[in-house]
């Protein structure tokens, strides 16, 4: 389990967790408002590939909106099953990708391809998030725009696969260094 | 002043804070403060505790969208924008798409996806996002045949001194919610992700007040008016006169908004007693009572003459000018007041985001904006100084977005 990803999980929890407890004790609301279970917090546009049939529950999948160059996805994997999950590759239709993760460099954070991929405890779940472990995508063969709707396949130890649709947002954050040895900076 | 049976302690504190007004006013007689507690009928479990203010939620997902017919919240941003040139149908869909999912999530109490602040999206506080389209949208998507005939700019008025600064506008989002914080999370979140698709156009604020402060009431505007009596009941009459009820699926359950910033001249109003006041709205300042009635709703008699052989009601007041009785005319007010930093001199800066909401601008908005154009007492004190007019379109199912309907 890496470490990055274990100290990130309960803060996020945390997050997830309050926002349900919030709704759900709202005085007005609608039926349809307050949020039951997490996995309905998905956004509309991911909610699809969220799809009980997968591997892991992608929550609230997104990619960083880029006209070239590289870019990065980044989702909550939920893994609701009895056995650790491990993802050991990605691919996009826009790109070459590889798992990231951040971590001293030469005295300061980059990033850099992340060996023997991200494993999701059973039971447990893993951030993919901006400065933290993330899926990047490189040398992007078109832009990915704002609101474009992006298909992304995850690669599992044991081979199988799942594919999910991260909605590109406009991000100016998580403007990573990249470690050298690595190609290219990442588009901003 | 101070109560005699067991709601006493919120209500003899309000019969203060009314003869605490009414003493500076020097007008209002003990009886007509009670007759506003009368009215008013607050008792104790009326009122919303204030950990429940923050995480109250208004519906986002439906045939039409929230924020129109809404309890209005004490706290709103108007946003309009200017679409990009290379912003066409598909990427208003992107777009759309991007502040739909911001706006189904902030109002529910979950920050935005990549959230860069999550915490400040944890408290609705009722908030509302209610998207409106300008003119220039439908052009920019090819679809000005779809484009509702009165969504147009308003045709000029003799009264109007309109700045472009607060006028136009191609997209325009009504943000609401009983807490300011909330209101400037989601501006901020909704306005990130428009930047790739438009400009900001303008941003008008306003406030109502508190939540919870007088719940049911109708808002009292700066010159301390009670403002939107008229405005038609929540029900069968606000559905007749807010909601497009047939029609092609874009225009199905949509309605229309004009906002229209107007300035109130403090200073000149300053100079009026509290008669001439009353005479040029042709209500009570307390009550909000017609000048021939005792309570806010009264019918009004319009035939009433006063000892000086007049009409009671001068056929010059706002009261008279604005009527309409048929709720096929009537116009949904959901207005919010503004106050700018006075002058060095210690001018106001005040006003209000006059926001109405109606079925059909041509046949409702316009008559009214006419005859108060034409003569009403009023417009001594009021400028109009910024106008627009949108579309408000169907809401969405959950998955879907706003516009859908029109752009998909």
């Amino acid at each position: 389990m890496p470490s990055t990803t274990s100290r990130r999980f309960p803060r996020t929890a945390a997050l997830i967790g309050a926002a349900v407890l919030a709704a759900s004790v709202a005085a007005c609301g609608s039926a349809d408002a307050t949020p039951t279970t997490a996995p309905s917090a998905s956004a509309p546009a991911s909610a699809p590939a969220s799809a009980a049939a997968g591997v892991l529950t992608i929550r609230d999948p997104w990619v960083k909106a880029a006209d070239k160059g590289m870019t990065a996805a980044f989702a909550t994997l939920v893994n609701d099953g009895d056995a650790d999950v491990t993802i050991t590759g990605v691919t996009t239709d826009v790109s070459r990708a590889e798992i990231h993760e951040m971590a001293m460099t030469d005295g300061k954070m980059a990033m850099r391809q992340k060996q023997g991929g991200v494993v999701v405890a059973a039971g447990a779940q893993a951030a993919l998030e901006p400065g933290g472990d993330h899926l990047m995508l490189m040398d992007l063969t078109r832009p990915v725009r704002p609101g474009d709707q992006l298909d992304v396949t995850l690669t599992f130890a044991d081979g199988r696969t799942q594919t999910f649709t991260a909605v590109a947002k406009p991000f100016t954050g998580a403007q990573e260094t990249y470690a050298p040895g690595h190609g290219a900076s990442p588009a901003s | 002043m101070t109560g005699t049976g067991a709601p006493a302690r919120r209500v003899s504190r309000r019969g203060l804070l009314t003869g605490g007004a009414a003493a500076a006013g020097g007008a209002l007689a003990g009886a007509g403060a009670l007759a506003a507690l009368r009215s008013h009928g607050v008792r104790p479990d009326d009122a919303v505790p204030v950990a429940q203010v923050g995480s109250a939620v208004e519906p986002f997902h439906g045939a039409r969208q929230s924020g129109v017919t809404t309890e209005p919240q004490a706290h709103a941003a108007f946003v309009a924008f200017t679409l990009r040139p290379d912003t066409d149908r598909a990427a208003l869909g992107r777009m759309l798409r991007l502040l739909s999912d911001d706006a189904a999530r902030l109002t529910q109490g979950r920050p935005a996806l990549a959230d860069t602040e999550p915490e400040l999206g944890l408290l609705p506080a009722r908030l509302t996002v209610t998207f409106g389209f300008g003119p220039g949208l439908y052009a920019a998507a090819g679809l000005d045949d779809r484009r509702p005939t009165s969504v147009a700019d308003l045709p000029a008025f003799r009264i109007d001194r309109l700045q472009p600064r607060w006028s136009g506008g191609d997209l325009l989002l009504q943000i609401c919610a009983d807490d300011p914080l909330t209101v400037a999370h989601a501006q901020r979140v909704l306005t990130k992700d428009s930047r790739p698709f438009a400009t900001v156009r303008w941003v008008q604020q306003g406030f109502r007040r508190a939540a919870g402060a007088e719940p049911g009431r109708t808002q009292r505007n700066l010159f301390g008016q009670l403002d939107g009596t008229a405005n038609p009941k929540p029900g069968v009459s606000a559905d007749t006169a807010v909601w497009v009820t047939d029609g092609p699926d874009w225009l199905r359950d949509s309605t229309t908004l004009v906002v229209r910033r107007i300035s109130m001249n403090l200073e000149t109003w300053d100079l009026l007693g509290r008669a001439d006041r009353e005479l040029a709205v042709g209500r009570r300042l307390d009550t909000g009572a017609p000048l021939t009635g005792e309570a806010e709703h009264d019918e009004p008699d319009f035939a009433a003459l006063g000892p000086d052989g007049l009409t009671v009601i001068p056929d010059f007041s706002h009261l008279t000018r604005a009527r309409v009785t048929d709720d096929r005319q009537k116009i949904l007010r959901r207005p919010y007041n503004y106050d700018g930093a006075p002058t060095a001199e210690g001018h106001a800066d005040s006003g209000l985001v006059f926001a109405a909401y109606q079925a059909d601008i041509a046949r409702q908005f316009l008559p009214i904006q006419r005859r108060l154009a034409e003569r009403d007492l009023l417009n001594e004190w009021t400028t109009p100084i910024g106008s627009a007019v949108f579309a408000v379109p169907p809401g969405c199912p959950e998955g879907g977005w706003i516009g859908q309907q029109l752009l998909g």
